[in-house]
């Protein structure tokens, strides 16, 4: 059977596209009157409870072991957590080091090259620095963060109320230190962009363009097309290589190294293409490992880059941190849901602060469009699921349309060329051209909203609750900053903001501090005793560096010989 | 409960069972194409990405995967289709796999990028042929655009770039994912993309105009105006968590509708509502 396809889209999907052009004119009217479907604290409570995948039953357990035992994260993170280490101490030699440097980045994302940029600034020469990451210099989510980045610079405008936004997006639960550093520091991060050379979208006077985001209540999402993320990344990176930050690609940490006096040390990295190992021994470690969407928590797609396996969040467990808000995933309300080759990519939140509805199969609206993210993606659950107001997909995905041509409508014809070129390239590339159709779109599994807990100067906090002198971390490793939900535009300022607090915290070790003490990996022996008393099975090993998306019939037929090992 | 969401009955267990099974690839497949990888012929399911085919095919990616959603420019891939002489260019995670496509994926590219200080380099019509001499050797075949998985108008930049037209080039460059496709395809061996990184740098840090109003508010931060507020909410936080949900619900609601006045300025040129 082959399905005969319209300008993009099977036949029987127009016949709800037509009911979608029916009401659009009508909804473009009253555009205005949206913000009335806003859920009040109790309903967006009531829609959490029953349609987020974070409250529904069976996706969660009790950590056994570690720091955090006797709290609750999701399986494929208990997983990884309770794994033995992929590494065996005893086949390292810790004598014989490798690099020996006063500041070790882990992760080569927008983190780690904030970090090493603002050590660099405070000093420490570009040759004492060691940033080593698992894929290339940049493949990050920094790298496809589209919307924007939160900044509080307007003068209706302040930090204060930026910190409302977070908190009550979070749901109270940020830890106070870390928003303030969050806010307050923001418009220092866009000056700093502009210093370098970021080509954020301004008009002819240098002011900002700056857009709503979902869950705030001002407009200061400043942006670069839709191309945000990419566009800061390239420049910080092209910062870094001026400076000569010297990067070890496809090196991953796979393993810290601790002191005899209980400190963090360095790190084992792993040449992922020789298979050797390097130790590193370094005054101050900065963990930027990014989050861990490519869990697939709860089987949900994702629009997390293909590295981002959450192994920092395994090393600094091992090693003796503290972890907080695991329980929280963040869904994305708008991921694609067709065409199946790009399910689950992101569709930026822009679409919506453009003025792109969310309606259903029927063309009706069912949701303010620019609820915090956890509410929105409840919603589109709901209606999806429940309901059954959603249109289905041939692979048998089910989606709310996203009314993209309105953009065209309130903001002028050509606004989606000017302002989501990614987003239109995209869509083009498999055949549908969204200034014209709607797009079909379901939650999808975007970030940790928590992590490793820092403090605001980015030292990690150990189980104690004191901080780690040499051991610091920002971006979406960390936790603390956005309670249980990130919003909008936030995640591009926290690793400017903690990568950059990370850095300097790194620079004033490099500075007045000797060489770590005596080099160990006690811990990770420790903790395999620890896991020996648990029933892990002996394939499930962390950290897991990659997905595996091979074909069941071939990993059927796998073997391994016991040569060109 | 308001008027806004009815209660519904549900089991949400059984709903996320539901999506774990929409969201999973189907289990028949219906349609079959040979492709070669390399030039090893893989039978594999119509419809998937070039990417997710030659993982299909058992293929694990070390190099070759980034960002898998067409921005960052790891899967570079060079390819010819059945029966034609021409080399075409793509980005592995953003297409789709055909009948008899013979696949090279790009591992890396070695191009040159200059060096420079940013606080140094002035933004004179000459400084991109300074730092990027070879830019001259252009001999306009227009191959780099035509290998741009981008589309973008790649020979026109470069041509900018001779006349020292740099916001040209950063505008016309702007959506470069830097794979680096130009650049190997180019019988001038240009840098296409590092150059074009350096025009928007000079760009965005000489020719935009600064921000009035950053200026402004990174003023009042360094003098301490918000640590009273700060330390106010952090009591309150506190003390009476109940007044923060107050004062945030409250503070959401009337932010936006004077966010909404604000349409008025003519600063505003983009208000959705």
């Amino acid at each position: 059977m082959t399905l005969k396809m319209i300008r993009g889209y099977p036949e029987y999907m127009r016949e709800s596209i037509e009911l979608v052009e029916k009401t659009r004119d009508q909804r473009i009217k009253e555009k205005n009157k949206e913000k009335e479907l806003a859920l009040s604290e109790e309903e967006r409570a009531e829609v959490l409870s029953k349609f987020h995948p974070d409250y529904a039953p069976g996706g969660k357990r009790t950590l056994q072991v570690g720091v955090n035992r006797g709290e609750i994260v999701p399986n494929e993170v208990a997983d990884i957590l309770e794994a033995w280490p992929a590494l065996n101490p005893d086949d390292v030699d810790l004598n014989d080091i490798d690099y020996d440097v006063d500041i070790l980045v882990i992760g080569g994302g927008g983190a780690g090259t904030v970090a090493a940029l603002w050590a660099n600034y405070e000093g420490v020469p570009a040759e004492n620095i060691l940033m080593a990451t698992k894929l290339r210099h940049g493949d990050a989510n920094s790298m496809m963060a589209q919307g924007g980045i939160q900044a509080a610079d307007r003068p209706w405008d302040s930090p204060i109320i930026h910190y409302f936004d977070v908190l009550g997006g979070g749901h109270f639960a940020n830890k106070h230190e870390l928003v303030k550093a969050l806010t307050e520091d923001a418009p220092f991060i866009i000056k700093w962009h502009e210093e370098l050379g970021v080509m954020y979208d301004k008009d002819e006077k240098g002011n900002f363009i700056e857009r709503w985001g979902g869950g705030t209540s001002r407009k200061r999402l400043h942006s670069a097309k839709d191309y945000t993320g990419m566009e800061i990344m390239r420049v910080i990176r092209d910062e870094a290589r001026n400076r000569g930050i010297p990067v070890l690609e496809f090196s991953p940490a796979v393993e810290l190294i601790t002191t005899e006096d209980g400190e963090i040390g360095g790190a084992i990295l792993w040449n992922m293409e020789t298979k050797e190992y390097y130790v590193v021994r370094a005054k101050a470690t900065v963990l930027a490992t990014g989050g861990w969407g490519r869990l697939h928590i709860r089987g949900f797609p994702t629009t997390n880059h293909y590295g981002a396996t959450a192994d920092g969040l395994v090393m600094a467990y091992r090693a003796g941190a503290r972890l907080r808000d695991l329980d929280s995933v963040q869904y994305h309300p708008t991921g694609a849901a067709y065409p199946e080759q790009i399910v689950g990519l992101l569709i930026t939140e822009k679409v919506r602060t453009m003025g792109a509805t969310p309606v259903n199969k029927y063309g009706e609206r069912f949701v303010f469009p620019l609820e915090p993210r956890d509410v929105e993606a409840s919603m589109f659950i709901r209606e999806c699921f429940a309901k059954n107001n959603c249109v289905k997909t041939p692979t048998g995905m089910r989606g709310i349309w996203l009314d993209s041509p309105m953009i065209e409508e309130l903001q002028g014809e050509g606004a989606i060329r000017q302002n989501l070129d990614a987003m239109y390239r995209m869509y083009k590339r498999f055949g549908i051209d969204m200034t014209k159709d709607p797009i079909l779109v379901f939650p999808t599994l975007h970030y940790q909203n928590g992590g490793v807990e820092i403090n605001a100067n980015a030292q990690v906090i150990k189980a104690d609750g004191t901080p780690y002198p040499r051991f610091f971390a920002g971006g979406e490793v960390e936790g603390g900053v956005h309670g249980k939900n990130r919003l909008m535009g936030n995640s591009l300022l926290d690793y400017n903001v903690f990568g950059r607090r990370a850095g300097i915290s790194a620079a004033k070790v490099a500075r007045n501090s000797n060489k770590p003490g005596k080099l160990t990996l006690k811990h990770v022996k420790l903790f395999t005793q620890e896991i020996r008393r648990i029933n892990v099975p002996e394939w499930r090993r962390s950290p897991i560096l990659l997905p595996d998306y091979r074909g069941k019939r071939v990993l059927a037929r796998k073997i391994d010989l016991p040569i060109l090992e | 409960m308001g008027k806004k969401v009815e209660l519904l009955e549900v089991d949400s267990g059984k709903i996320m069972d539901e999506i774990k099974k929409a969201a999973s690839p189907p289990e028949e497949v219906e349609h079959w194409v040979t492709i070669y990888v390399m030039g090893k012929p893989y039978k594999v399911p119509a419809g998937l990405t070039i990417m997710k085919a030659l993982e299909y095919a058992g293929y694990r990616y070390i190099r070759g995967a980034g960002c898998r959603a067409g921005f960052c420019g790891a899967c570079a891939t060079i390819y010819r289709k059945k029966g034609e002489y021409r080399f075409r260019t793509a980005l592995a995670c953003q297409t789709t796999v055909e009948d008899g496509m013979y696949l090279a994926q790009i591992p890396f590219v070695p191009a040159n990028k200059a060096t420079y200080d940013m606080e140094k380099v002035k933004p004179s019509p000459n400084v991109l042929l300074e730092y990027y001499p070879e830019i001259a050797r252009c001999v306009s075949c227009n191959t780099c655009t035509k290998a741009c998985p981008q589309e973008l108008d790649v020979m026109y930049y470069v041509q900018a770039a001779i006349r020292g037209d740099i916001k040209r080039v950063a505008q016309l460059s702007f959506d470069c994912i830097q794979c680096g496709l130009c650049t190997l395809r180019c019988p001038a061996e240009i840098q296409h993309y590092h150059m074009a990184q350096f025009a928007r740098r000079i760009y965005g840090k000489y020719m935009l105009p600064k921000s009035p109003w950053l200026k402004r508010r990174l003023k009042e931060i360094e003098s301490g105006m918000y640590e009273k507020a700060y330390e106010f909410v952090k009591k309150m936080r506190e003390e009476e968590p109940d007044k923060v949900r107050e004062l945030y619900y409250k503070l959401l609601t009337e932010g936006r509708e004077k966010e909404k006045k604000r349409i008025e300025d003519p600063l505003e040129l983009t208000g959705e509502d």
